[in-house]
């Protein structure tokens, strides 16, 4: 009887949480997302998002399986969070051939060529944005005007983004009140009636991504609120100083990527740091490198590359960054 | 709001499936392998020989030195052999087997039922008394308890914790005794309370016990400095440090004992052990076993005596189910399975847990996606999965730094990891292989 019995070291019971139901959680908080610009850019949404997720899945099973020769990978899950993170990141015309190129650098360079899962120093899917941008800065910076179905993929109206006007106006010597006229309400905004990549541009949904996370508990709230909270005391500093040369901090909150960086890029697992202290360094490092490079870079945008270099400082953080010691304080009796 | 430690912890299902089953006393086998070493510390000396006849609470072996504790008989009956058993530990031990004729007890014994209440021993004789009777700590460590009830010169103990938390999940020994016999405990916290030279008494009790917390409440109103208090259930809300953190807000340093912060823990099965020790003459001969699992027909809670076979117990509670994949001796968290029915009942043994078969194979090892929950989950704010890392690399040195010796094993690391990974495993061959370093080179 007795080499029927299982016998291993406590603990012997665990809990219900496994990498693949946190994955399948991130997936169901993008989904408000995902709706939300499938409702906004229609057939390009569907199109890009579909493709981006696909050649995600495809090349790290390939690789997995043919190059690396390890068991598969895909069921985790972490390949199909990647894909529709580039895809949220992502105009909705952008050319096929391109979403598959930018797969291929989020997943074979940024994830695979460091061991897979749980060893990239950099967010995969900012890592193919980045390079995308890069490289084809034109078909990257043309943004289709929100218009749903009734126009195709290819045939998109577009128009630059708020923060692109923004930008642009101010550099020319306009002033805030005037450029504010010819961009959406800060309530068009929340909803996401705006230009942009997929994924940014409707705050609601992805607040609502926010909450389902905090509620299921798959994310603390330690890096959204430090990167939020953040570019919102920076903005309203600047603000607060010249109101006409610099945009209100709400602009600054609901156009552009900071919503969804805050809440789905900067949390990501891997490539966060492991302590809540550190979590809000990193998140505060984010949300302020955002604002410069916002207000004082050459990109109107500056969330992807601000995640990427706080990204490459996670080492450091979790080596010198640590949780307060239990027991440290000694009361002497 | 109720009390809790701050940092850490875990929710593990509570499965308290004998929460109201009454204590029983199991009937006396009729053969018993009572080991020497049921503490922590040097094994007991034997003091009786093959072919001897032994009465119940006779001495069978004595203390050898400070920290270890006397072995008395629970059985009466004829030594057949000194020999070694195997418990629950996996490793053989030397054990005394007894063949049972009768319960005859020693005559020092009062084994009358009523309870009595006033305390007539000194300090230093209860001391002596809980020396004599083998006691200690039931809540798992079984250290002795008269070395925590000395406190050395220039020292001072202000409060006595009692720790009724039983978080971990299956167990309800130590509810039972609470509910069943709760005059007892709290006269036992009151003996402690002396031999320590405190006022002052806290009971410690989750608040998944409401009906222990409640008989134990309004019974400690006749007993001058004893209160009782109710805890949010969380794991590991019972281990010594978060109770004393949870209940006083004072941190027991790291390396340090509960005394340096001016506090003494005992369990209340412990108490309980003390109470029949210093007012009955009683030597701990037999403890409260939980025997519980969700295929049993008939789980429980057993007043056993040490050295009856976990088969009896098992028997007792309705026979082995079919499906039964790992036996724990203690609790799912923290306990240690084993692989055979014939390790003996020792005296820190609480709880008999009967796993089926498929909650008894661990998860498949994923990759760490550092999701940072395990360093979320510690009670202790270590960084457990850069133990691992470091243990599994032999990082020793660096292990030591991140002060891998504060861990207790508690488990929740293992427990919360999304990706399976057996943290706690290689946390302790880290802290074994850090501690033996430290040993070595205090001897330089």
């Amino acid at each position: 009887m007795s080499n029927l019995l299982n016998v291993s070291p406590s603990p012997h019971i665990h809990g219900t949480e496994t990498t693949g139901k946190l994955m399948s959680g991130v997936i169901l908080a993008l989904l408000p997302t995902l709706l939300t610009s499938v409702y906004y850019f229609g057939w390009g949404a569907i199109i890009v998002t579909l493709t981006s997720v696909l050649s995600c899945v495809l090349f790290e099973y390939l690789i997995q399986r043919f190059i690396l020769k390890k068991p598969e990978s895909i069921s985790d899950g972490s390949a199909i969070v990647t894909g529709l993170l580039l895809a949220f990141n992502l105009p909705s015309n952008i050319p096929v051939l391109l979403v598959i190129i930018g797969s291929f650098v989020s997943i074979a360079i940024a994830k695979m060529t460091f061991g897979g899962l749980g060893n990239n120093p950099f967010n995969p899917a900012l890592v193919g944005r980045v390079f995308m941008l890069i490289s084809f800065p034109v078909q990257m910076t043309s943004w289709p005007v929100p218009a749903g179905f009734k126009t195709g993929y290819a045939d998109a109206v577009t128009g630059a983004t708020p923060l692109a006007i923004v930008k642009e106006g101010i550099s020319s010597g306009e002033q805030i009140s005037i450029l504010m006229e010819q961009i959406p309400s800060h309530m068009q905004m929340f909803y996401g009636h705006m230009g942009g990549s997929m994924g940014e541009v409707a705050a609601l949904a992805l607040i609502i991504g926010l909450v389902f996370m905090l509620f299921r508990k798959i994310i603390t709230w330690h890096i959204p609120v430090s990167v939020i909270g953040s570019v919102a005391i920076f903005t309203t500093i600047l603000w607060l100083v010249n109101p006409e040369q610099y945009a209100d901090p709400v602009f600054h909150l609901l156009t552009g990527g900071v919503l969804l960086g805050a809440i789905f890029m900067a949390t990501d697992y891997v490539t966060s740091p492991m302590s809540r202290a550190a979590m809000i360094i990193y998140g505060c490092g984010i949300g302020i490198i955002t604002v410069i490079i916002r207000v004082f870079g050459v990109y109107p945008e500056g969330v992807s590359f601000a995640i990427l270099i706080m990204n490459a400082f996670v080492p450091l953080m979790n080596s010198y960054i640590k949780p307060k010691p239990f027991g440290k304080e000694v009361k002497h009796v | 709001m109720l009390k809790t430690f701050p940092t850490g912890g875990v929710h593990p299902p509570e499965n308290k499936l004998t929460a109201n089953a009454a204590i029983q006393y199991l009937p006396v086998p009729e053969n018993v392998a009572i080991p020497f070493s049921q503490h922590i510390g040097a094994p007991a000396t034997p003091v009786i020989n093959k072919g001897d006849h032994v009465k119940t609470g006779q001495l069978i072996a004595s203390a050898k030195g400070y920290v270890s504790s006397n072995i008395h008989s629970s059985v009466s009956g004829t030594v057949t052999k000194i020999d070694t058993v195997q418990e629950t530990s996996g490793y053989k031990q030397p054990a005394v087997f007894i063949n049972v004729d009768g319960d005859e007890w020693i005559e020092t014994i009062d084994r009358s039922p009523e309870i009595i209440q006033e305390v007539k021993l000194s300090s230093e004789e209860i001391v002596k008394r809980c020396v004599e009777s083998g006691i200690v700590g039931l809540g798992g460590a079984t250290f002795p308890s008269h070395v925590k009830l000395t406190i050395p010169s220039g020292r001072k103990c202000e409060v006595l914790i009692i720790n009724g938390i039983e978080c971990e999940p299956y167990l309800t020994s130590d509810h039972r005794l609470m509910l069943e016999r709760g005059e007892e405990v709290l006269v036992g916290t009151t003996i402690l309370m002396k031999a320590l030279k405190v006022d002052r008494a806290m009971v410690g009790i989750e608040s998944n016990k409401p009906d222990a917390l409640s008989h134990l409440s309004k019974l400690a109103t006749d007993y001058k400095g004893i209160t009782v208090h109710g805890l949010k259930v969380k794991y590991p809300q019972g281990a010594e440090k978060q109770l004393i953190k949870a209940l006083t807000n004072r941190e027991v340093p790291s390396g340090r004992l509960p005394l340096d912060v001016g506090t003494v823990v005992h369990n209340v099965g412990t108490a309980f052990a003390v109470y029949e020790a210093v007012q009955k003459n009683k030597p701990l001969f037999e403890r409260v076993v939980t025997v519980t699992g969700k295929s049993l027909k008939h789980p429980g809670n057993f007043f056993v005596r040490t050295g009856t076979p976990l088969s009896r117990l098992i028997e007792a509670a309705g026979g082995l189910p079919d499906d039964t994949g790992k036996i724990i001796s203690g609790g799912p968290m923290m306990g240690k399975a084993v692989n055979t029915t014939d390790v003996p009942v020792v005296k820190g043994m609480s709880g008999v847990v009967l796993l089926p078969r498929d909650e008894s194979v661990r998860m498949e090892i994923k990759p760490c996606i550092r999701c940072a929950k395990c360093v979320s989950v510690c009670p202790l704010s270590l960084e457990p999965y850069l133990l691992m890392t470091l243990s599994e690399r032999s990082l020793f040195e660096r292990a030591e730094k991140e002060r891998i010796t504060d861990c207790m094993e508690c488990g929740s690391c293992s427990f919360i990891c999304p990706a399976g990974r057996p943290l706690l495993d290689y946390i302790r061959l880290g802290k074994s292989t850090v501690l033996k370093m430290i040993r070595e080179r205090n001897l330089k």
